[in-house]
Order: structure tokens, then sequence, then C-alpha cells
């Protein structure tokens, strides 16, 4: 294998596309900065001395007191903690997706929710809310269940009705069928509230994305799955450097690029599902933040995905401390604040480095 | 949908629409009768030698097709009553009459026999003033009285063919989708809208309004007076505490929540609680969405739950939420279920309403003080 690496790397020029500590160690800063703001502000002033205390408390064979009350540490511990650790899996998780479908797809717009996921949770959730009246007997996370059913069950029927068409090896036929199948389920969905006009502020509230409601619980949830989507992606950062430069040139360097693709898709497209299913429709972080660390850094994806995890769980700790205290103690939905400030964001440093090269 | 010219006049123009419509219908029921995605393929490059994938298209197309037939099954739980016969009563009130609504003065030429209400709220007050017996079609959503006919129109996707059908001679309104007013107006059918009441006043106002223009003038009048009686009652009843007790009232399970610049927020501002969300800048708009750690810390004295139909929840449910049982009304067992209908209807159960809120204080105050 390292043989092969090297014999690809030397033919490729990609012997200078390793991730250099000092830039990993930079990103790895910012996000310990926004974690660290994340859960020292909030709509409740807690003194951060006491904050701090209360989590190394939380530490195994500390004990500190805080000099917080129960309900304070309550906030911190129940409340804060818990909503920035599932901030940062989903933006992980969105970033890591899009980075990957991008790779894959060979295409600069494909985002997590590209092939039908998005369309698939909506469904799958107003389903769940219309048809389900009183939800009395049912288990308490049935919401990101459907979400997750829906989301797999969109994703299956993009990749069947998508792969009938693809001897021509052709990815747009899969795009394509990810086009078709979210207008359909939307169809579905958007019939569905129109039958129980009740269920719209509900559904809505999901769709438009938030942590609000985060625990500990949606982070067992979902960590099994983001956790092994990611080290899958990882996994896979040396063949998708490989297939960005086509199928052909993958092929003649023994590599079999549809077996690949489909497990990329197959690892993104889970835990896509699992962040969905935990927090809504977060737009945005999928595109933006892959493009920003390829335009800085470079596109191999040996630095490409290690720093859109990263920075990804970064952004979209700060997008939510930002949701939660601009109009606290009112909430804006996520989603609202990372296509606000992440767009901006986004030309500013698509026209410095255009204007640079 | 395609619909008729309003003034039912058949064009050329019409009559091509209408072909069309049925020549895609055809091909529609052509493609699904053969099972195949001819729709997906209708360059027709069939390929003799089917792969595999192809085989699961074929049985994942019908299963699509069943998937949009549950999701609609589960729609259609209303039916279409038969159009009641009325025994036309002569009310007190001489027709034609004129009310002043929220949508300008309306005249009704007659007493009106066929009335459709779009409004679960005014469907409450028609029955409440004795105008059920006028009353011949209701939305989907008008579930109270239980007698209500209630039919699949909707109040907020209305289809003005739909309630035309009903041939009525009064349509009642809450909100006014897609100039719905204009296009009843226009077939001559008088439209009564009566948007969502901000308080207990516009409430009175629009049951007064319902007994002119239904000839029910003097049962209006006694509705009005015996609510406003039990109100004042109730008020009375209600026990002081010895510091003002806050709540926080709970709209859905995301903590979207109403201030006391809202309806609901006035009825409790009768009893002289305090709303925790009043601080929320959103509240502009009355309605905010919280923070889940500012509920914790605003440390409401009582919870009132209006999602307990809409999304299951409960004092039980409220109670397992992360970091809530450190507040008082959970601990105290202040938390107070509510029927999300009465609690999102201006209409005469808001008496019933207030009651509940009543019996729920009284309660928390036995126990503050034994």
């Amino acid at each position: 294998m390292s043989a092969v690496t090297g014999v690809r790397e030397a033919e490729l020029g990609l012997r200078a596309t390793r991730l250099r500590p000092w830039v990993l160690l930079l990103a790895l800063g910012s996000l310990a900065g926004a974690v660290l703001l994340g859960i020292l502000i909030g709509p409740v002033g807690l003194p951060p001395a006491g904050v701090v205390k209360e989590l190394t408390n939380r530490l195994p064979l500390v004990s500190v007191h805080s000099g917080l009350s129960h309900l304070d540490a309550a906030i911190v511990w129940q409340i804060r903690v818990p909503r920035v650790v599932l901030a940062g899996l989903v933006g992980a998780m969105l970033a890591m997706a899009g980075a990957s479908y991008q790779g894959v797809f060979r295409n600069p717009l494909a985002d997590p929710y590209l092939l039908g996921v998005a369309a698939g949770a909506g469904l799958g959730v107003t389903l769940a809310v219309a048809c389900l009246p009183g939800r009395a007997g049912w288990p308490a996370d049935l919401l990101p269940l459907a979400a997750f059913g829906g989301a797999l069950v969109a994703v299956l029927a993009t990749y069947v009705l998508g792969r009938s068409g693809t001897r021509s090896r052709n990815t747009a036929t899969l795009i394509l069928a990810g086009v078709a199948v979210a207008a359909f389920f939307t169809a579905v969905q958007t019939y569905v509230q129109q039958r129980h006009a009740d269920t719209l502020r509900q559904v809505y509230a999901w769709i438009l994305g938030s942590l609000g409601t985060a625990g500990w619980h949606q982070v067992a949830l979902i960590l099994p799955y983001v956790a092994a989507s990611g080290l899958a992606l990882l996994f896979h950062r040396r063949l998708l450097d490989v297939m960005s430069l086509g199928d052909e040139e993958a092929a003649s360097l023994g590599i079999r690029a549809a077996r690949v693709r489909l497990t990329v898709v197959v690892a993104a497209t889970l835990g896509t599902a699992a962040a969905v299913a935990v927090s809504g429709l977060i737009g945005f972080v999928g595109i933006i933040v892959p493009h920003t660390v390829r335009l800085i850094f470079g596109s191999s994806y040996r630095r490409v995905l290690p720093l859109s995890i990263i920075l990804g769980a970064a952004f979209v700790i700060v997008a939510d401390l930002i949701a939660r205290t601009a109009l606290s103690p009112a909430e804006i939905p996520i989603g609202v604040i990372t296509a606000f400030f992440g767009a901006p964001f986004f030309l500013l440093v698509l026209r410095r480095t255009r204007s640079l090269s | 949908m395609y619909r008729l010219p309003r003034d039912g006049r058949v064009t050329a123009r019409s009559v091509r629409r209408w072909k069309a419509m049925i020549r895609a219908t055809r091909f529609l029921r052509e493609a699904l009768r053969k099972g195949s995605p001819a729709l997906l393929r209708s360059s027709g490059q069939h390929n003799p030698s089917e792969a595999p994938g192809e085989r699961l298209t074929r049985a994942l197309f019908p299963l699509l097709i069943v998937a949009a037939l549950v999701a609609a099954a589960c729609g259609a739980e209303t039916s279409r009553p038969a159009a009641g016969t009325t025994t036309p009563i002569t009310g007190e009130a001489t027709f034609p009459v004129t009310v002043e609504a929220a949508n300008g003065e309306v005249r009704i030429e007659r007493y009106p026999e066929r009335i459709v209400s779009l409004s679960p709220t005014a469907t409450e007050m028609l029955f409440a003033i004795g105008a059920g017996d006028q009353v011949v079609a209701v939305d989907d959503d008008s579930n109270y009285p239980p007698e209500a006919p209630m039919t699949d129109l909707s109040g907020y996707e209305p289809n003005v063919e739909a309630i035309a059908e009903f041939d009525p001679d009064l349509v009642v309104i809450s909100n006014d989708p897609g100039d719905l007013e204009k296009s009843l107006e226009a077939l001559d059918i008088p439209v009564i809208l009566q948007p969502a009441a901000e308080s207990l006043d516009d409430t009175y106002t629009q049951i007064e309004q319902l007994g002119v223009a239904t000839g029910h003038v003097t049962e209006a009048a006694e509705l009005v007076g015996s609510m406003k009686s039990k109100i004042q009652r109730l008020v009375a009843s209600s026990p002081t505490f010895d510091h003002p007790l806050t709540y926080y009232h709970e709209l859905d399970q995301t903590y979207y929540t109403a201030t006391s610049n809202t309806f609901i927020g006035r009825i409790y501002g009768l009893l002289g609680l305090r709303n925790i969300a009043d601080p929320a800048k959103g509240a502009a708009s009355g309605y905010p969405q919280l923070s889940a750690e500012y509920i914790i810390n605003a440390d409401p004295d009582v919870v009132f739950l209006a999602d307990t139909n809409c999304c299951g929840q409960s004092a039980a449910t409220v109670a397992e939420r992360p970091g809530w049982d450190e507040i008082a009304a959970v601990k105290t067992g202040t938390v107070v279920g509510l029927d999300d209908d009465i609690a999102s209807r201006w209409g005469p159960r808001v008496v019933d309403y207030l009651e509940v809120v009543v019996q729920a204080l009284s309660r928390l105050h036995q126990g503050v003080s034994s």
C-alpha cells in the first residue's frame, strides 16, 4: 500500500499536500476557543470562574467547589455543555460530509443534503407529527427516529433510481435522481402539511434547525454515527485526492472508483442523517466550510477533510452561540446565522484568494 | 388545480386546458399501469438484458406510489356530510343587517340559513349563540362542539369552488389567504372576517357581530354577559400569593411561547401572573422562542403546557427534560396540561380555560399554605 501510495504521490505531484502540524494546531486552537466561548457565554449570565470550576469538578478524581447554585450547575452541565458538544458534532459531520460529496461527485455545489437526506428527513418528521396524534405511547425521541428513517429511505431511493442509468459512469445521473427524489418527497410533505395545517409550526420549527433542546441524550444518539463516519471518511482521504482527477485516472492507478464512491457516500449519508435527526436542517455548513478550507489551505483531501471536521465544528458552535445570545432570551434559528454570517465571509475569502492568484 | 373561470364561461382557452389536463392524466395512468419507470425513461432506449438495478427500480417505483398513498390516507379522516336541512326560524332581528367586521361593512340581505365557518373559534361562537342549526359546513379544524358539521374544507388553503358547492349565504373566516373574500364576494356570498382576538373585548365584539349577522342578537348578548360574570367570579376566587407568581406558557416542545402582549398572555394577566417571556426582544411578535437555560434560570412557579395534544407533552415529559427538575413548577407539581385547542382559540371556552388555571393556582396555594 505504501509503495503504491509513494508512486501515486510522485505521479500526481501530491507530495506537498501533507497537513502541516502548525495548521492543525491552529485549527484545534480555534475549536478550543469556540468551545470555551460557547460554554462561558449564554442567555443567563453566570460567573466565568464558577463555570470553569464547575467543569473541572466534573473531571474524574477532581473535587472543586464551584460556588454555583444547584440550578446554575444544572444550566452549565445539562444545557450548555451538551449543546456545545452537539453543535460541534453536527458541524463536524456536515462539513466532512459536504467535503466528501464534493470529492466523489467532483461537483463544487454538492452538499450533504444533495441525495435527498433533507427531503427524506423532512417527510419522515412530517408524517410522524401528522399521523401519530398524541404520540403518547411512542418513544420520546420519535422525531429523530422518523427523520433518520426518512433520510435513509430517500437516499436509498436516489441510489437505486440513479444507479440504473449509471452504466455510462456518469455521476450526474445520481445527482439528478437525488433532485427528483427530493422534489417528490417535498411534494408529499407539502401535501401532508396542507392536510394537517396544525402541524405546520412544529414541522417548520424542526426544519429551520435548532439545537435548542439539546441534551446528553442527543449527543449519545449521534456520537456513534459521527465517529464511524468520520473514521471511514478520513481513511479515504488519499483516495479522494485521486478520485478528484477523474474515474479513468483513478482506474489507471488500480482504484475502483465506483466502490470508493459508494463507501464514501454511505458513510457520509449515515452520519448526515443522524445529524439531521437531532438538529434539523442547518444549511450552508457543508458547502462553506470545505470550500473555505480549500481556498486557504489548498485542495488536497489530506488537508481538507481533517480541517473541515475541526473548523466545521468550530463554525457551528460559534453560529449557535450567536443564535442563542443575539436576541437573548429569544432564539434565532441557527440556519439563519450560518447563512447570514457564512455567506459574506465566504465571499470575502473568495475575493481575497482570487486577487492573490 | 384547474378552476373554471369565475363567471363560468367556457372559452376556447379553458377547453384547451382541460384537454391538456386529461392527456396528462392519461399518460400518468398509463405509466403507472405498466408499473415501469416510463416517466424516467421517456427517450425509450430499452435495454433487453435487464440489470438488477433496473429490477430494483421497478420494485421501488410502486413503493414510492404506496408511500404517497399512505401519506394521503392519513390525511383523509373527515368526510363530507350530506347538506343538512334547516328549519328557518325567523330571528328577532329584521334583515337586511350590516355588521362592521375586520374586512369592513358587510351587508347580509336575508336571515342566513347556510353558514360556512372556516374558523374553529367562530364555529364555537356560532353554536354557543344558538346559530348552530344554520351552519351547514365547518372547516377540518372545527372539532368543537362535536355536532358541528365538520368537512374537509380548509381554513388555511381554502378552495373557493369547494366552499361555493355548499351554496352558503354567509361565510366566516379568521384569516384571508389568497384573497378568499374577494373571490366569494364575486359570487355574491357575504364574508365576515374575524381575525385572532387580541383581548377579551375583541372576543365579545366578535360574538356580538355574529349575533347580528345570524339573527341571534339576544343570545349573543346573553353569552357575553354570562362570560363576563363568570370570568369576574373566577378572577375573584383566584388565590392571592405573597409574591406575584411567574409562569411559562409553552406552545411547543422547542420552547416557543407567548408573551403577555398576546390574547393568552392577557388572560393570565387577569390573574396577576407574571410572564417570564416578556424580556425576550423577539417579544414584539408576541411569540418568541426561548432558550432552555433562560427558562430554567427564570425558575417559573407555574408551567402551562399548550402542547399536550400536538406534541404529547405532559408534566412527566417536562420533568424528564435535562435540568428542568430544578425549577419551582416541577418541584411543586404545578405543571398544568391544557387542551391545545382551547388554549389556542379565543371563543366562549376561554371561561373553561381560566377555570383550569384558577384550579391549578388554588392547588398550589393549598400546598404552599399547608
